[in-house]
């Protein structure tokens, strides 16, 4: 079948029409002159120049940027090591342990692992700040860096590991040379998800924060707890123009590394 | 693994030995990791429930004093006592809130798996040329900030909200209709924000499908709907079980779109961890309530677990 039949087209239609009409109004009302959020009063950017103005609100986005860098660069160096452990490690003591710790915190409601992580962070002494915010976002995202590298790694040819180590590659430059430029393609998208996932991060971030580190979702949630505002609408339009440039980009190198990746399958195969 | 020979020999040098010890490495640093913070903080919330409350920093008794040695840790486990769990079975409050957030969750799952199968259906059957792109707007809003997405309908269904402007203008409706601060909202917020997690596993069972087999079936006399029922349905199966899954565990203890869309009558057990802890700092009965939510997700947790894992046996 090479038609969308009117159902499917009906049924796509509406579907993404409900994904993305509330964002497209969120966007326009950012530019609405009033104050008053629901009535359109002519076209204005002042809500943007107002929130550049916004102190708090820019070193929340500065706390939560640098909170985001940390703790996706670490998730990705354990995560990709988890699921490396998780695909090619055989079996070990405390596998199904394990495997159990790297899924579960994918579905555990936030509300609970953030609890658990402050009471330890309280049991152990250590002051909350950056660092605890950074601990607890390592720790969840790892788990989905780890998922989305280990759907790379099972579907990739041992054989070429094999093959390195055969031809004297150590261990540690039989991954390097020859695994991650093949897994890298995931590494990334699993580094950027821990990124948006720290960017996004509210509840957790409330339990593991201290009075020294706000992060942006807790100023933004504290504002729109008391009704919607024209300076949060112009907020998310910037940060939904940021996240769908990233996306575009991100999607766009990918799919020319796995050109790329093709073309040389196609050459190898070819001088064999 | 390479040759034993040649591994004994390899660049490093470090031979047999060296590499034993890298893979233990390998395994130890995110294994420990992940005792360190996760599991064990929930031995630390197992401990505070069984505490009591009081007026101090940290504000629970007792705490574990290890300096009095024996002594210490055996007066520790007598003052440990079940009376938070008891006082949650006590006060109504906490059995109405776990009740009505599976119920929430139940509802809102079947909600989302009705707007996402034939989404994830109708991409699945969509030209191959334009799945990527299909695929890219699902993607897109599930990175785009929940908090925002959440906020968004705010505006939507609030009194004055564009919904009811757009309904009193068009004239089906002659006074607003108050639809933020209850449930309807919040069950629209959820299939909202977790529609992709409800698409994306069913796209991509339904993507591996044979369509032949559908043709099949017509051919041998099955009715459209009747193929679609009997051969469509059952293969998509794990990703429906896993869709469901990824929607309901955490919709159970969800906080944000309870506190932003839900009104005072929506019970969400996830809002009442989160007000014991912030509102009423009795961080005893909160590590209660997240011991006992976890009991009641220990089930789905494992079959979500036992699912993932066979489907990635299947697939290597």
């Amino acid at each position: 079948m090479n038609r969308l039949s009117w159902f499917n087209a009906v049924s796509l239609t509406l579907g993404f029409a409900f994904l993305y009409i509330p964002m497209v109004i969120l966007i326009i009302f950012s530019f609405n002159e009033s104050k008053l959020v629901t009535v359109w009063a002519g076209f204005s950017t002042k809500w943007y120049g107002e929130l550049a103005q916004n102190e708090a609100f820019l070193n929340a986005a500065w706390v939560t940027i640098r909170v985001a860098v940390f703790s996706s660069t670490l998730a990705t160096v354990l995560g990709t090591a988890a699921a490396y452990v998780l695909v090619r490690g055989g079996r070990f003591f405390g596998r199904t342990l394990f495997s159990g710790m790297i899924y579960a915190p994918l579905v555990m409601p936030e509300v609970i692992t953030g609890l658990s992580l402050l009471l330890l962070f309280i049991g152990i002494g250590l002051d909350r700040g950056i660092l605890t915010i950074v601990l607890a976002h390592t720790t969840f995202s790892m788990c989905f860096v780890s998922v989305v590298v280990s759907s790379r790694l099972v579907t990739f040819d041992k054989s070429l590991e094999e093959a390195a180590l055969d031809l004297g590659c150590s261990p540690a430059q039989a991954f390097r040379l020859v695994t991650l430029p093949i897994i890298a393609p995931a590494v990334i998208s699993g580094w950027l998800l821990a990124f948006t996932l720290s960017l996004d991060d509210l509840v957790i971030a409330s339990f593991t924060s201290g009075p020294s580190a706000t992060t942006l979702p807790i100023k933004i949630f504290s504002a729109v707890r008391l009704g919607v505002s024209p300076e949060i609408n112009a907020l998310s339009t910037i940060m939904i123009a940021v996240v769908t440039v990233g996306v575009i980009t991100a999607s766009l190198v990918t799919k020319r590394a796995m050109v790329r990746q093709k073309q040389d399958e196609l050459a190898a195969a070819r001088t064999e | 693994m390479g040759r034993p020979g040649l591994a004994v020999v390899d660049g490093n040098g470090c031979g047999f030995v060296g590499k034993l010890m890298r893979r233990a490495l390998l395994i130890a640093v995110p294994y420990v990791w992940l005792l360190a913070l996760f599991l064990i903080p929930f031995f630390i919330v197992l401990k505070i429930s069984l505490s009591d409350v009081e007026l101090a920093i940290p504000p629970y008794t007792p705490t574990l004093d290890l300096s009095q040695g024996w002594a210490g840790i055996t007066d520790f486990f007598s003052q440990l006592d079940f009376e938070n769990f008891v006082w949650l079975t006590e006060d109504d409050l906490y059995w109405k809130a776990y009740l009505s957030s599976v119920k929430i969750a139940l509802i809102a799952t079947v909600l989302t798996l009705l707007v996402g199968y034939p989404m994830a259906y109708g991409m699945a059957r969509a030209p191959a040329e334009w799945r990527p792109t299909l695929m890219m707007l699902v993607i897109l809003p599930f990175w785009t900030s929940f908090l925002i997405r959440v906020y968004a309908w705010m505006g939507i269904l609030s009194n004055e909200g564009y919904l009811n402007q757009i309904l009193l203008w068009l004239g089906i409706i002659s006074t607003p209709l108050t639809i933020l601060n209850t449930n309807t909202a919040v069950y629209i917020g959820i299939v909202y924000t977790y529609l992709p997690f409800m698409i994306l596993p069913i796209y991509s069972s339904l993507e591996r499908m044979d369509e032949s087999l559908i043709e099949a079936a017509e051919d041998l006399g099955c009715s459209r709907l009747k193929a679609f029922w009997l051969v469509t349905i059952p293969l998509s199966r794990p990703g429906i079980i896993a869709g469901c899954f990824l929607v309901m565990i955490p919709v159970i203890g969800e906080f944000v779109i309870p506190s932003l869309l839900g009104g005072s009558s929506t019970l969400m057990i996830g809002k009442v961890l989160w007000e014991e802890f912030f509102s009423n700092r009795d961080w005893p009965v909160a590590s209660a309530v997240a011991v006992v939510l976890l009991l009641i997700l220990v089930i789905p947790i494992v079959l979500f677990q036992r699912n993932q894992q066979k489907q990635t046996e299947a697939e290597q």
